[in-house]
C-alpha cells in the first residue's frame, strides 16, 4: 500500500512537467507583447518593460524559461498576476468557494442520485423507475446552461426559494441552486450507474444468501446488495469530484461564482500569462491527487482490488 | 401476549420467538407441492405435485436431470422463490407440522436459516465479495440471535474450526476470494450449520469442485449431519456423489417424483425406466472408452408437459396407455414407489 502510494506520487510528476510545459509554452510562445495594455491607453515606459522583461525571464530561451519556472514553482511561488497580486493568494481564495461549490454539488449527487437511482432499481418497471428513466434522460439531453436559466427562472425569480446570484463569499444557501445546477448530469449519471448496478446485484447470488440466511429484505437489499451496487458509483461520484475542483466555467458564470473557472476564464481573456499556468498547474495537481485518492478509496471499497 | 399452541410448536419462549420441536421425529412434510412461473411465453409448470418427507437424522437424496425441478423444489421449501414470476398454486410444506407456505413471513423468516438452512453450488458467487467471511458467520449470530460482536466473531471462529479450516483465528477476516474453492464451500456449510438448524438443504454442493474436493465435502457434511442428527436434503444430478451419504433418495421428472427408495435398491434394481436411464449413464471404470447410453431426447417443455406419462416421448418401454394416462406413484414392492404403468417389469427386467 506505502509503497504503491509512492509509485503513484513518482508516476506523477512526468504528468505534472508534460502537462505545465504544454501549458507554458502554449501561453508563452502566443505571438503578441505580453506588456501591451498593461499601462492603460499608452505604451508603458521602456524602464518598466525591461524590468518586467528580467522578472518573466523573457529574454531566456523557452527551455530555460520553463525550468526557472519550474524551480520557482517547486518552492510553492507560482509568481504574480498582471495586477501584481500573488496567483497563489488569488487560488486560495478562489479554492474555498471552488471546493465548497464541487462538495455541495457531490452532496447534491449523492443524495438525489442515489436515492433515486435505489428507488428505480428497487421497482425496476413500474412508475417511479419509469419517472426516473426518463426525467434523467431529460437532464442528460438539455445543456447546463438551459438547466441554469431554468433554475434561476423558477426557483430563483418566480418563486423566491434561492438567491439568483451568489456574493463573493458565498454561503452554503446561496450555493445550493448552483450546486444542484452544477452536478444536475452528474445526479443523473448516479442515479443510472446506482439503478443498473442495483439492479444486477439484486439478481446476485449472494443475495438469495441472504436471504436464505433469515435476513430482512430491507438488510438482504439495503446491505448486501447496495454495499456491492455502490462501488462503481462512489468511484464515480469520486472523479467526478476531481473534475469539479477544476471549476465550472459555464455554472460560475451563469451565477456570477467568483471560483476557479472564472479565474482561469478572465486570466486568459486578459492575457495574464503568469495567473493561467499558475492555475493550471494547481488545476493538474489537485485533479491528479485526487485521482489517486479515488483509487485508494476504491481498494477500501472493493476488497477483491489489492494495491500491492 | 397470548400464544396459541399448535401441533409441534411450543409457546413462544422470552424472545418472542416460537420453538419447533419435531413430532415422532419428523421435519417436514410436503404434501402435493406445486410450483408455476408465470413468464411471457406462458405458465411454466415446474413442480407438479411432489410428496416427500424428511425426519431427523435421515438423509434424503433428490436426483434428476437438469431442469427437472430440484432447486425448485428447495426453493420452495426455504421460501426464497421470487413471487412473481413464481407462484405456489397448491401444496404444503409442513415443518414440525406447521405449514411454512401459509405462515406470515415475518414468522417464516426466523425459520430460514436458524431451522432450516441451504448451501448452494457456487460458493464463490454465494458468498458476499464485499464482507470478510467471519462477519458473514457471526451475520447469523447477530440477526438471528442477538448476539453482540465479539462473541458473534468468537462463534465465528468456532464454526471454521469445526470445519476445518486451518488458522480460523487468522482468517476470519479473510474475503471469500482469498479461499480455495473447496475452503469456501466449508465456510458456506459453517455458515449453514451456524444455529443448529434441524434441516440442511444442499443443493449440487459439489458440482463445481475437483473430484477429490468433492468426496472431501460429502465426508464433511455426513459427518457433521451425524453428529448432530440434522435432516439432510441432498441435490444432486451425480448419482455417484450420493451413494455413501444418502439413505433415501426420490427421482424427480419435469416437476413429479417418478420413483422413491432407498438408495441401495434404487442402484441395484430402478423401477422406473427413467432411473434406469440415468444410472445407465453414468460412465463407469468397467467400460472405459465405451460411449454413454444417455437417454435419448431432451426433457419436456414445461410449457407443454406431454399427456400422460411426461418421459413416454423419450421411454423405450411407452404403449398407447402411456400417452393418455398419468401414473400415478404407487408402492410397488415394500417401501419402494414408482410412477411407471408398467413398473413390475422394469424390476423384473
Ligand atoms: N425464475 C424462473 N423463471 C422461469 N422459469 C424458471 C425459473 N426458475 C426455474 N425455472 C424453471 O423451472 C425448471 C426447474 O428448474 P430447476 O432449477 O429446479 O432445475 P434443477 O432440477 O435444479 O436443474 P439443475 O440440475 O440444472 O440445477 C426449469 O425448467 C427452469 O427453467
Ligand atoms: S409409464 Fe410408460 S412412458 Fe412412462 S415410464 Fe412407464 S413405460 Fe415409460
Ligand atoms: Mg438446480
Amino acid at each position: 500500500m506505502g509503497k504503491y502510494i509512492i509509485r503513484r506520487l513518482l508516476q506523477m510528476i512526468p504528468v505534472i512537467i508534460g502537462t505545465t510545459f504544454l501549458i507554458f509554452y502554449m501561453v508563452f510562445a502566443l505571438p503578441g507583447d505580453p506588456t501591451a495594455g498593461k499601462c492603460g491607453e499608452r505604451p508603458c515606459p521602456a524602464a518598466y518593460v525591461a524590468k518586467y522583461r528580467a522578472e518573466h525571464n523573457l529574454d531566456d530561451p523557452m527551455p530555460i524559461r520553463y525550468a526557472k519556472y519550474v524551480a520557482k514553482t517547486a518552492t510553492g511561488d507560482l509568481g504574480t498576476n498582471r495586477y501584481g497580486v500573488k496567483v497563489t493568494e488569488d487560488l486560495k481564495k478562489r479554492y474555498v468557494v471552488t471546493g465548497k461549490l464541487a462538495l455541495m454539488a457531490v452532496a447534491v449527487e449523492v443524495v438525489i442520485g442515489i436515492a433515486a437511482g435505489i428507488l428505480s432499481g428497487i421497482r425496476k418497471g413500474r412508475f417511479i423507475d419509469n419517472l426516473v428513466l426518463v426525467s434523467t434522460l431529460f437532464v442528460i439531453s438539455i445543456p447546463v446552461f438551459v438547466i441554469g436559466a431554468l433554475c434561476q427562472y423558477f426557483l430563483g425569480v418566480k418563486w423566491g426559494l434561492f438567491p439568483v446570484t451568489v456574493s463573493a463569499k458565498p454561503t452554503l444557501y446561496e450555493l445550493f441552486m448552483p450546486a444542484f445546477v452544477l452536478g444536475s448530469l452528474s445526479i443523473a449519471y448516479v442515479a443510472r450507474l446506482t439503478r443498473t448496478n442495483l439492479v444486477e446485484n439484486l439478481r446476485a447470488d449472494y443475495v438469495r444468501t441472504a436471504i436464505a440466511k433469515g435476513l430482512s429484505r430491507k438488510r438482504a437489499v439495503g446491505l448486501h446488495a447496495l454495499r456491492n451496487s455502490m462501488i462503481p458509483v462512489i468511484t464515480f461520484v469520486g472523479f467526478d469530484f476531481g473534475g469539479l475542483l477544476g471549476g465550472a466555467i459555464v455554472t460560475e458564470r451563469i451565477f456570477n461564482i467568483q471560483g476557479i473557472g472564472g479565474y482561469i476564464f478572465r486570466s486568459i481573456y486578459n492575457r495574464d500569462g503568469v495567473a493561467v499556468v499558475g492555475a493550471v498547474t494547481a488545476l493538474v495537481i489537485v485533479y491528479l491527487l485526487v485521482n489517486l485518492l479515488v483509487d485508494l478509496l476504491y481498494g477500501v471499497l472493493d476488497p477483491r482490488i489489492s494495491h500491492d | 401476549m397470548t400464544t396459541t399452541t399448535q401441533p409441534g410448536i411450543r409457546p413462544a419462549n422470552a424472545t418472542g420467538k416460537i420453538t419447533y420441536t419435531p413430532v415422532d421425529g419428523r421435519l417436514l412434510d410436503v404434501e402435493d407441492l406445486h410450483v408455476e412461473f408465470h413468464t411471457d411465453d406462458g405458465i411454466a409448470k415446474a413442480i407438479n405435485g411432489v410428496s416427500f418427507t424428511l425426519d431427523q437424522g435421515e438423509s434424503l437424496a433428490i436426483l434428476g436431470e437438469s431442469g427437472s425441478g430440484k432447486s425448485v423444489t428447495a426453493q420452495a421449501i426455504m421460501g426464497i422463490l421470487d413471487m412473481p414470476p413464481a407462484k405456489i398454486p397448491h401444496g404444503a410444506v409442513k415443518y414440525c407440522g406447521v405449514d411454512l407456505l401459509t405462515m406470515p413471513d415475518d414468522r417464516r423468516r426466523w425459520v430460514r436459516g436458524a431451522e432450516i438452512a441451504m448451501i448452494f453450488q457456487d460458493a464463490l458467487s454465494s458468498l458476499n465479495p464485499v464482507f470478510p467471511v467471519g462477519w458473514q458467520i457471526a451475520e447469523m449470530f447477530r440477526q438471528h440471535r442477538g448476539m453482540n460482536k465479539s462473541d458473534a466473531q468468537a462463534q465465528a471462529v468456532r464454526l471454521m474450526e469445526r470445519v476445518a479450516i486451518p488458522a480460523a483465528k487468522e482468517r476470519v477476516k479473510a474475503y471469500p476470494h482469498q479461499f480455495s474453492g473447496g475452503m469456501r464451500q466449508r465456510i458456506m456449510i459453517a455458515m449453514a450449520i451456524a444455529l443448529d438448524p434441524a434441516v440442511l438443504i444442499a443443493d449440487e454442493p459439489t458440482t463445481a469442485l475437483d473430484v477429490t474436493v468433492q468426496a472431501q465435502i460429502m465426508s464433511l457434511l455426513q459427518e457433521l449431519q451425524q453428529e448432530r442428527q440434522m435432516g439432510l436434503i441432498l441435490i444432486t444430478h451425480d448419482l455417484g456423489v450420493v451413494a455413501d451419504v444418502a439413505d433415501r433418495s426420490v427421482v424427480m421428472y419435469a416437476g413429479r417424483l417418478v420413483e422413491t427408495a432407498n438408495v441401495y435398491d434404487l442402484y441395484r434394481n430402478p423401477a422406473h425406466p427413467y432411473t434406469r436411464g440415468l444410472l445407465e449413464s453414468i460412465p463407469r471404470l468397467d467400460q472405459k472408452g465405451q460411449t454413454l447410453a444417455a437417454i435419448g431426447g431432451l426433457p419436456p417443455n414445461l410449457l407443454r408437459i406431454p399427456p400422460g406419462c411426461a418421459f413416454n416421448p423419450r421411454c423405450r418401454m411407452a404403449k398407447d396407455v402411456c400417452r393418455v394416462d398419468l401414473p400415478a406413484l404407487r408402492e410397488v414392492a415394500s417401501g419402494r414407489h414408482s410412477a411407471c404403468h408398467f413398473a413390475e417389469e422394469v424390476i423384473d427386467a
